[in-house]
């Protein structure tokens, strides 16, 4: 008698690629339509989110930032996802997700207050439409199918995106949204940045699974593997999934393979479980880098443009740190005020300990 | 008026609020077409249709994160957790992501949801059914609390919490859906979130309660009459923010006072008031303030239910504790 073939899935997919390590056109088919102009905004978009990064850490350093989750490595995955939503669509970030945020429309100084510990910095403006980023690993993935949800319900054409890490998705939460968003067929992209740790854990221990993408099979909705460190890729993705939830097609679940060429965090030593070889191998798929080569053979990017975007971009931080320090101080009783639309007694009996 | 047990002045609630804005919407597991596990929200999908009144997958936590979702963007969720035992599914996006939405947003999001759970003893239902867990709400920034012990007192708190701008755990006890009717006015109305109700007058002993032990405390009451002791039963209706005016004003005049809750006497909301008459009220006092709830153990095999259950006895014996105190 022949056993079963309790087999569901076993072809590994092959991460969707548009550009070289090289900066080739590997890929035409799948060129995004992006113009000079825009191809130009999106390099200086990554350049200065890796000075930020940079100056960040050393901000860090100085006391002058608090928690900060470094994201040099991740620029085309998160500059490129964002790019290519439009500004109502909706971002449900992690906790490392800030230059997406920052893109879509917070100020600098608030995502600085953010990491210093001030409610200011999740005091969003009007018409950014971003949620504070989440500590939680997968609570933002429910968020983002609620707000998809209510963009159905109304008949918006807007899509949601939400993002966590190749951790977070052996929540419950993560399984769960992405269920709920093939159930109702809900407007949202579900972004997995999948760069090879959760803290110190390596990929191969959150899951068995051939990919994240395969993880799309079990809540029937599409799933793709992009390599997530070719910008023109990730923004290929995205519009795509995006023009699927604008068309009632219903969600998409993007992983995007990256890297993360620092720590993840400012009390993580990355030495303790990573090697030499690994991170030498990884930097030679910079995003930057293999972007630039693209730029400049098209005569668009040179590298006085690079070192001009740096200057700009450290600039930018200094002011925006200052700005973040400058902002007035928090109180308690301010804090109890925030706590509900009215105070209720109990409340107000409690500030007057504090005034 | 009409005459509705508490289960159709719940649903009543939700088919006023409905009809008066279209934000509003309903939903939860098995919510829809059958209209509930208890048929809470029987006939809201038939009127309202599918769009607003809905199904959802097996998932707590889906189910409040989704809501969280759609607070943001304006609507008014009422989300039903079909038993209390499964909150915990949901504990996170309940108490921690509705809860401080407002707060970790300085304002610019808040979560204007009803989260609706059917909780309380006496019916033998199946484990973690029946579990009184609104001591974890109210140890939660953020969230209001309700237990409503009547039909009058469910519709018109229903109503508020669902115009409510914050959150709100809205927990429905089993054993008084079907209890009783009692007139119930067919528009909407509201009864306001955080005051607490004199349900009987006396001058002996206060004697405070929630959901179902405002009716026990309150067949206690009746009995203590018979041997001329007059006790005064408040019926809290919110546990946060709790009404602590009422209950000083009533120990003010009666000197004594005994909580009654059903959760066990380490949960629940008994300790909270203690402490708060301790702040407030101690030199009114003539004996300490007592507790009768439930024994610190897991909520009783349906075959112990009975004995498990805080009941008159036991609210009359500490009544007389206190007087002989």
């Amino acid at each position: 008698m022949s056993k079963l073939p309790y087999e569901v899935q076993t072809e590994p997919v092959l991460p969707l690629s548009v550009l070289s390590p090289e900066g080739e056109i590997v890929n035409p088919d799948l060129m995004p339509a992006l113009t000079d102009d825009q191809l130009k905004e999106i390099m200086y978009r990554m350049v200065f989110t890796r000075t930020w990064d940079e100056r960040a850490v050393n901000l860090g350093r100085q006391g002058r930032l608090g928690f900060y989750a470094p994201v040099s490595g991740q620029e085309a995955s998160m500059v490129g996802s964002e790019y290519a939503l439009n500004k109502d669509d909706f971002v449900c970030p992690g906790y490392r997700d800030m230059p997406q945020i920052v893109w879509h429309g917070l100020p600098l100084y608030q995502a600085f207050l953010y990491s210093r510990g001030h409610q200011h910095g999740g005091q969003i403006p009007e018409g950014v439409n971003v949620l504070m980023p989440q500590i939680i690993i997968g609570a933002q993935i429910l968020h983002a199918t609620g707000v998809a949800m209510a963009f159905k319900k109304r008949n918006e054409k807007r899509v949601a995106i939400t993002y966590t890490g190749d951790g977070g998705s052996s929540e419950g939460d993560f399984y769960e949204g992405l269920n709920f968003a093939g159930v109702f067929k809900l407007p949202v992209i579900y972004c997995v940045q999948n760069n090879g740790y959760a803290i110190t854990t390596p990929f191969e221990k959150q899951t068995a699974a051939l990919s994240i993408a395969h993880k799309a099979v079990a809540a029937g909705i599409k799933g793709v593997q992009v390599d997530g460190m070719d910008v023109l890729a990730v923004i290929k993705a995205v519009s795509d999934a995006a023009e699927r939830g604008r068309n009632g097609e219903g969600a998409t679940l993007i992983e995007l393979l990256t890297y993360r060429f620092r720590p993840h965090s400012m009390a993580d030593d990355t030495s303790k479980y990573r090697t030499k070889e690994e991170e030498a191998e990884w930097s030679l798929k910079d995003p930057l880098t293999r972007f630039a080569k693209f730029l400049e053979k098209k005569g668009l990017w040179s590298d006085e443009d690079t070192a001009r975007v740096k200057e700009e971009a450290k600039a930018a931080v200094n002011e925006n740190i200052k700005k973040a320090e400058a902002t007035e101080k928090m109180t308690v009783s301010g804090l109890i005020d925030s706590m509900f639309e009215s105070t209720p007694q109990y409340l107000e009996e409690q500030k007057a300990d504090f005034q | 008026m009409a005459q509705m047990n508490m289960k159709e002045a719940i649903r009543d609630a939700m088919r006023v609020e409905l009809k008066n804005d279209p934000n509003v919407l309903v939903f939860g597991e098995d919510v829809g077409k059958v209209g509930g596990v208890f048929r809470a929200t029987e006939g809201l999908q038939g009127e309202f249709g599918e769009d607003r009144v809905f199904d959802t997958p097996l998932a707590e936590s889906a189910i409040a994160g989704m809501a969280v979702g759609m607070g943001i963007q304006g609507f008014r969720p009422v989300a039903e957790i079909q038993f209390v035992g499964f909150i915990y599914e949901a504990l996170d996006q309940m108490f921690i992501q509705a809860a401080r939405m407002r707060y970790r947003s300085g304002g610019r999001y808040n979560s204007p949801i009803v989260f609706r759970t059917p909780f309380g003893g006496g019916v033998k239902a199946a484990e973690l059914h029946t579990d009184s867990l609104e001591g974890l709400a109210i140890q939660t920034p953020g969230i209001k609390v309700i237990v409503p012990s009547n039909p009058y007192d469910a519709k018109g708190l229903l109503v508020s919490a669902i115009r409510d701008n914050d959150p709100v755990f809205f927990m429905e006890h089993l054993n008084l859906y079907h209890a009783f009717r009692q007139d119930v006015p067919e528009e909407a109305y509201t009864v306001p979130i955080g005051k607490a109700n004199v349900v009987r007058e006396g001058s002996d002993v206060t004697i405070i309660a929630y959901g179902m032990m405002v009716h026990t405390a309150v067949k206690a009451a009746e009995e203590l009459e018979k041997s001329g002791v007059k006790a005064e039963v408040i019926d809290l209706r919110t546990l946060l923010p709790l009404d602590i005016d009422t209950i000083v004003a009533s120990i003010q005049k009666t000197n004594r006072a005994i909580v009654v809750q059903e959760a066990q006497k380490t949960s629940g909301a008994a300790a909270e008031i203690i402490a708060q008459i301790n702040e407030k009220a101690i030199l009114h006092l003539e004996a300490p303030v007592l507790r009768v709830a439930g024994p610190d153990t897991v909520y009783p095999f349906a075959q112990v239910e009975d004995a498990w259950l805080p009941n008159p006895a036991r609210v009359i014996a500490a009544v007389n504790k206190v007087l002989e105190f």
